[in-house]
């Protein structure tokens, strides 16, 4: 059953305890000025954004089909069956084409650093998988974040709705976005209000690339022979020509 | 070339400087990260060394697999006196992208990781291993200029036995990952201005590198014969203006199909920088395509190589509004290159024409074809006569 996120913009008093927990299970420094940059960054693997008198939190979307995961040249991300994409160090070559393919913007790089590493969220994966929450939906006081099984997340993301569809934009961010995302979006307001991407294809994006690299095997089998006849038809004209020319 | 040695002078104190600021360029992105030697940002993570140097340099050294085609593959031989010259442009412009990678990536000493680390899904898993393979293609091909220098007839002979099946890979490696650069872009629908993306990407910068191949080829033969004091073959040079006028008319038609099935033309009538950058792309390469269809045009030297450099801005405008300017709005964000990204580009640049010129000056990239098959050389002479 793979994990997912709901974030509920109405609930949100923008307090910044999951900032908080975020940097402290990643062993990163937070103080008033992390606080204060209000975007994501290698060191800041989530972000409370203040948009008029709403919040949005943002976060990796752990895709449930990744971008990221479909182009990395060494498999360095991974996705795990329980939901999050991890992300291996040790592989990554610094290509940075996660980053230029993901639609949310969202891996990081340290880019001053001479080893630099590709950083995001990984929806917690170590905790998750010994069956505890995602810090953040541990440190949420009022519920704005919560971490459970993605089908009863969306379940209750639409019952919401269904009880206050008053307080609610009738739409669940991130439950077809670029083929529906492990992180689940409620607000108030239209979504591009909120700074969410709201011009994606709902398709997975890994399917635009695949449906021509599917097609390697027949243009080399295709084009082997191809030009092998070519040669052949060709070298054999020259053949003759010489041979006459011989003759001559 | 006595009286010449001033403007030598000149040019060797330009390309000094550019290797000077190139090597302190270096220094910093050695010492300092890309951080501290790029613009790139996490919301453009991809700037001039991916836009120009891997784009372009890959697109300019297609002449190559374009030339072995014609000449071995579909055996029209008389175009055999700007093969070598081509190959030799392949396998440094080959080289100097591998040399461009390795100051864009986080982890250059990982170089090697998608030869052992695979994932097929990857686009650029792909263009990784093409690149690897046919730059291993383009050296054996460029062996035999060695071996023939050395004076060497025994391996001579043995790369003569595979060359068939070699040359073959390296059309199909070619197709793949030229086709390929175009489809790295086709996952990011979101953010590439609608008058570049498209999902015929792969077979748009397929028809357009073989096209700048073409363009390159006149390029460099130009210049060469003015380094070397050769001859122009231009009767030759003029029949590839020929082709590539063709070429580019059935390339700006398929774009022009692309669009207006895509119904993007509206987006013309905005006052935008992508709708200039689009219009000035499709000039540089539609005035030449026009021109070049005149005889006038294309037995002038002077005027078939201002058509060809044209061509290759225009293919560069292609490349680096694809690469580069085209994501910008969609990225949400601006870039202008670092002056050490555009000093180290120069430089690679700049290496790139010096090793063409000292390799062109010691071994026989020219003359090759008349030493080579004496008997197809019959018409060859006939060819080049009418240029003196």
């Amino acid at each position: 059953m793979p994990k997912a996120i709901l974030y509920d913009s109405t609930l949100c008093i923008g307090c910044r305890a999951c900032e908080g927990a975020c940097a402290e299970r990643w062993g990163l420094p937070y103080n008033d000025k992390v606080a204060n940059e209000e975007r994501i960054s290698a060191h800041k693997l989530t972000t409370i954004e203040t948009h008029g008198d709403k919040f949005c939190r943002r976060l990796c979307m752990n895709c449930l089909q990744p971008a990221c995961v479909s182009v990395c040249p060494v498999g360095a991300l991974q996705k795990t069956a329980l939901g999050p994409v991890t992300y291996d160090p040790e592989k990554c070559m610094g290509c940075r084409y996660c980053m230029q393919a993901c639609p949310f913007q969202v891996p990081s790089y340290e880019w001053s650093q001479r080893m630099p590493r590709m950083r995001k969220c990984d929806m917690c994966y170590d905790r998750q998988s010994h069956g505890k929450l995602t810090a953040c939906a541990e440190a949420c006081p009022v519920g704005a974040t919560k971490n459970g099984d993605r089908d009863a997340l969306v379940a209750e993301a639409q019952q919401r709705i269904a009880e206050k569809p008053d307080q609610y934009y009738h739409k669940v961010y991130g439950l077809s976005e670029v083929g529906g995302t492990s992180v689940l979006y409620l607000s108030a307001v239209p979504f591009e209000q909120i700074g969410l991407r709201t011009n994606l294809p709902h398709e997975p994006l890994p399917m635009l690339t695949w449906r021509v690299l599917e097609m390697l095997p027949d243009v080399v089998s295709t084009g082997s022979v191809l030009l092998g006849g070519i040669w052949w038809i060709t070298n054999r004209r020259g053949e003759v020509a010489r041979k006459e020319r011989k003759g001559r | 070339m006595k009286p010449r040695l001033p403007k030598v002078t000149v040019w060797r104190a330009i390309f000094a400087a550019i290797m000077l600021s190139g090597l302190y360029a270096t220094y910093l992105r050695v010492f300092y990260g890309l951080g501290g030697s790029t613009n790139l940002t996490d919301k453009f993570p991809w700037g001039l060394w991916i836009g120009f140097d891997v784009l372009c340099g890959v697109g300019l050294a297609a002449g190559g697999f374009t030339l072995v085609a014609i000449v071995h593959i579909f055996a029209i031989e008389r175009y055999k006196p700007v093969l070598r010259p081509a190959i030799l442009t392949a396998f440094l412009g080959y080289t100097l992208v591998v040399v461009g990678l390795l100051f864009d990536l986080g982890h250059p000493e990982r170089l090697w990781h998608p030869l052992v680390m695979w994932n097929p899904h990857s686009v650029m898993f792909e263009v990784a291993w093409c690149v690897t393979l046919y730059s291993t293609v383009l050296f054996l091909e460029f062996l035999p200029v060695v071996f023939e220098k050395l004076g060497w007839h025994k391996p001579m002979l043995w790369i003569h036995r595979i060359s068939v099946p070699l040359m073959i890979l390296g059309v199909l490696l070619s197709t793949l990952h030229q086709s390929s650069l175009g489809t790295l872009y086709l996952i990011v629908p979101e953010k590439l201005y609608p008058l570049w993306y498209s999902p015929l990407l792969p077979l748009l910068f397929y028809v357009s590198a073989i096209g700048v191949g073409l363009a390159m080829t006149i390029f460099e033969s130009w210049h060469s014969s003015r380094a070397f004091g050769r001859a122009l073959e231009l009767p030759l040079l003029a029949s590839i203006g020929r082709v590539l006028a063709v070429l580019m008319s059935v390339y700006l038609w398929i774009r022009f199909l692309d669009m207006m099935h895509r119904g993007v033309f509206g987006l013309l009538a905005q006052n935008r920088i992508e709708t200039w950058l689009f219009a000035l792309e499709i000039a540089l390469l539609a005035v030449p395509t026009v021109l070049l269809y005149q005889a006038r045009i294309r037995m002038n030297p002077g005027s078939l190589y201002a058509c060809a450099v044209m061509i290759v801005l225009g293919f560069v405008a292609n490349r680096l509004n694809v690469g580069i300017t085209g994501l910008e709005a969609g990225s949400g964000t601006h870039y202008v290159p670092k002056w050490s990204e555009v000093a180290v580009t120069l430089s690679i640049c700049a290496v790139g024409f010096a090793t063409f010129r000292i390799i062109g000056q010691y071994f026989p990239i020219f003359e090759t074809h008349s030493v080579a098959h004496a008997d197809s050389e019959v018409e060859e002479t006939e060819e080049d006569s009418v240029t003196v």
